[in-house]
């Protein structure tokens, strides 16, 4: 598994990393929850047949920033730009979990700045009668089997690497885990619900059947909003972050999808 | 010296809760059951912290407090204005502190600036106005705060209450997070410029700085006793040293609870059964309640992790960290009489015990605001008024001569009892009660 490349964009003055791999067409992929600490099996997947382009949205691993995003206005005005700025208008975008809720806005709001959308989990919606997990107040030890269905695998994601900054490594996670819930505190709900009908670019629909933060009935209810409906993939073997347990079948989902 | 009467957190427990609580529920905050919650005993317990209060005011401490928490079973004072403005009423002279009101969660803030001007008004200038941010449990969970934002609305709610309080005329406030076009609170407070401002805080250099900075005093509120304080005390009076603030102990206050009676196995004898229910069921708080993301600064954080190798020299001390959220410091503390007391929770003994141990945290600590918990757990009336008599007849008179060369420049201005309005006698029955 060869790096990336590391490239840094500003947004509002601060620095966010984009992370390139591949040739190909491009496929951007905004992370879920928690961010990127490192590079993952699922982007060198992409990276076989694609141009992989991953930048950080503020807050996340490799990027600042969050704390002056106030609004969920300055939230989509700064990721619009971030992908812009990361050569990502016009491409097929991947999102996960808190990023896949990007996705959807901004194929909603922005429709020709998006080829074919494929959104794993996205957060932003909240049923009352099915109610999302309460991902913040968990201990910490419950986080890593929320999120994965091998809790080992997000251990090993959020693992300290040898010479890595014993004090600012723990902080940036702690500041993904913050930036999250600067966007979604305290239910998640966004509303998106109210945009998704402005979408109109193809899109395909991940959820890992053991996903444990956001019940698999929300799939339904996206693909509902949505005018020209989505494709659902139920990914077998997976949690929250389908692209961390099963990156081999989430990959061939959606390379099948952005064609 | 000044000894506050503090009455909750401690002085605010719903005092029935079941013996299997600690086994049976998850947690005493955030999501405590409804059905352990009695209305018609809440109606007693109410009565009885007043009454509690009030009796502390009869004895001659300073002040009475009161504080505010959410969806709590050991503070069962959501709205501590309310509990003062009852106090003003029934009190003359004792000073009303109210520790306090959290600022992030009144929308408008200038709700605070208006309640606080009103306890200030009915009381005749009594009020002690405390700014806590409050607990992640209080704020983020029960009241759903952004826990990302609280600080950065927390400071600017600070802001806007300030300027509601002094400014003279009319004026629109174009906050980040709050914008309100005529800011023109009615009523004023009596106490110019403002009443004193207390900030309850822990073992952050930046709320000490912020403190200092507006000349306010700083208050660390432990139930974990001035043992585990020095640590946090020696901090920030470094810091006072290093921003050129003179070591004036009124500066700051600490918060202690204590039980006094007239020989140490007598002491034993009463406080164990309410300091286990404190520290065994009041205190029992889940941990993924304890924190938040944001809700510690970086800043916090990084001084947390830098001092990771002094953390862990704390720890096997058997007693919590200075750095760790209240929550996770609740799920490691002592939970019986002996640990309670070896370790410094609980001050109690004889009136000697009691006054040569306050006599060694204030000067330890180096603290003139001493806010005593009195009543803890779920401590009787009848001992609650033992304690707080016991301790006012024979330890207050010792502890009122210490740091007498410092002005407490930090303490209430009310109005000359000439000018302050008459209370009538108290009639007690009416229509209603005789049904």
């Amino acid at each position: 598994m060869s790096e990336p490349t590391t490239t840094t964009v500003d947004v509002n003055g601060h620095a966010c990393r984009v992370w390139t791999k591949g040739s190909g067409p491009k496929i951007g992929f905004l992370a879920g929850f928690g961010g990127l600490p490192r590079w993952i099996p699922f982007l060198d997947r992409l990276a076989e047949s694609r141009t992989v382009i991953a930048p950080s949205m503020p807050g996340f691993p490799g990027a600042t920033g969050h704390n002056i995003l106030d609004t969920h206005l300055d939230w989509l005005v700064a990721v619009k730009g971030l992908l812009g700025q990361a050569g990502l208008d016009g491409a097929d975008l991947v999102g996960s979990s808190v990023g896949a809720s990007f996705v959807a806005e901004v194929a909603a709001l922005w429709p020709q700045s998006v080829r074919r959308i494929a959104m794993i989990a996205p957060f932003g919606l909240f049923d009352e009668k099915d109610p999302a997990t309460d991902i913040w107040a968990q201990r910490g030890d419950d986080v890593p089997g929320l999120l994965c269905a091998n809790p080992q695998i997000y251990k090993d994601l959020k693992a300290m690497p040898p010479g890595a900054n014993s004090v600012e490594w723990p902080i940036e996670q702690t500041r993904a885990s913050e930036a999250a819930a600067r966007i979604f505190w305290p239910l998640q709900n966004t509303k998106l619900e109210r945009r998704l009908p402005l979408i109109t670019a193809p899109t395909l629909l991940i959820w890992g059947e053991g996903d444990r933060v956001i019940p698999r009935t929300y799939a339904d209810k996206i693909a509902k909003a949505i005018p020209g409906g989505a494709k659902i993939t139920t990914v077998a073997g997976a949690g929250h972050l389908a692209e961390l347990d099963q990156p081999d079948a989430v990959a061939k989902a959606v390379l099948a999808h952005v064609g | 010296m000044h000894g506050c009467e503090q009455a909750p957190p401690a002085g605010s427990a719903y005092t029935e809760l079941p013996d299997d609580f600690k086994e049976k529920h998850p947690s005493v905050w955030v999501n405590i059951h409804s059905s352990l919650f009695d209305p018609k005993r809440a109606h007693h317990m109410y009565n009885d912290f007043l009454d509690e209060l009030e009796y502390a005011a009869e004895c001659g401490y300073d002040a009475i407090c009161c504080n505010e928490h959410h969806s709590n079973g050991y503070g069962l004072m959501p709205s501590p204005n309310l509990i003062a403005t009852a106090l003003a009423r029934r009190t003359t002279d004792t000073a009303i502190c109210v520790m306090g009101n959290s600022l992030a969660l009144y929308n408008p803030p200038t709700r605070v600036a208006e309640e606080f001007a009103m306890i200030d008004c009915i009381s005749g200038g009594r009020l002690i106005a405390g700014f806590p941010v409050g607990t992640p449990m209080d704020t983020t969970f029960a009241y759903g705060q952004n826990p990302s934002q609280l600080r950065e609305r927390y400071n600017e709610a600070h802001d806007l209450v300030m300027r509601a309080w002094q400014e003279k005329e009319t004026f629109a406030f174009n906050g980040r997070f709050n914008q309100q076009r005529y800011v023109n609170i009615w009523p004023r407070p009596i106490q110019e410029p403002h009443p004193p401002i207390w900030i309850p805080g822990a073992g952050s250099v930046e709320t000490w700085r912020w403190a200092a900075e507006r000349d306010y005093v700083f208050c660390y509120l432990s139930y974990y006793g001035y043992k585990m304080a020095r640590n946090v005390m020696t901090g920030f009076w470094a810091e006072m040293d290093r921003l050129g603030k003179d070591r004036n102990p009124y500066r700051a206050g600490f918060a202690q609870v204590v039980g006094v009676a007239e020989t140490r196995q007598q002491a034993m004898d009463l406080y164990t059964e309410p300091a286990e229910y404190f520290y065994g069921r009041c205190l029992h708080v889940d941990p993924r309640f304890a924190s938040p993301p944001g809700y510690t600064t970086e800043a916090t954080q990084r001084a947390g992790l830098e001092s990771q190798v002094k953390m862990a020299a704390e720890a096997s001390n058997a007693g919590p960290s200075t750095q760790a959220p209240s929550a996770m410091k609740m799920q490691m503390l002592a939970r019986d009489m002996k640990g309670i007391v070896d370790n410094g929770y609980l001050i109690t003994g004889s009136p000697d015990d009691v006054t040569e141990q306050l006599m060694d945290l204030a000067k330890t600590l180096n603290i003139g605001q001493l806010m005593l918990l009195m009543q803890f757990g779920n401590m009787s009336k009848d001992l609650t008024k033992y304690n707080t008599r016991l301790f006012a007849e024979t330890v207050m008179p010792r502890l009122k001569p210490l740091f007498d060369e410092w002005e407490n420049k930090w303490w209430p201005k009310p109005l000359r009892v000439s000018e302050r309005a008459s209370l009538p006698a108290f009639a007690g029955s009416s229509a209603v009660a005789a049904e």
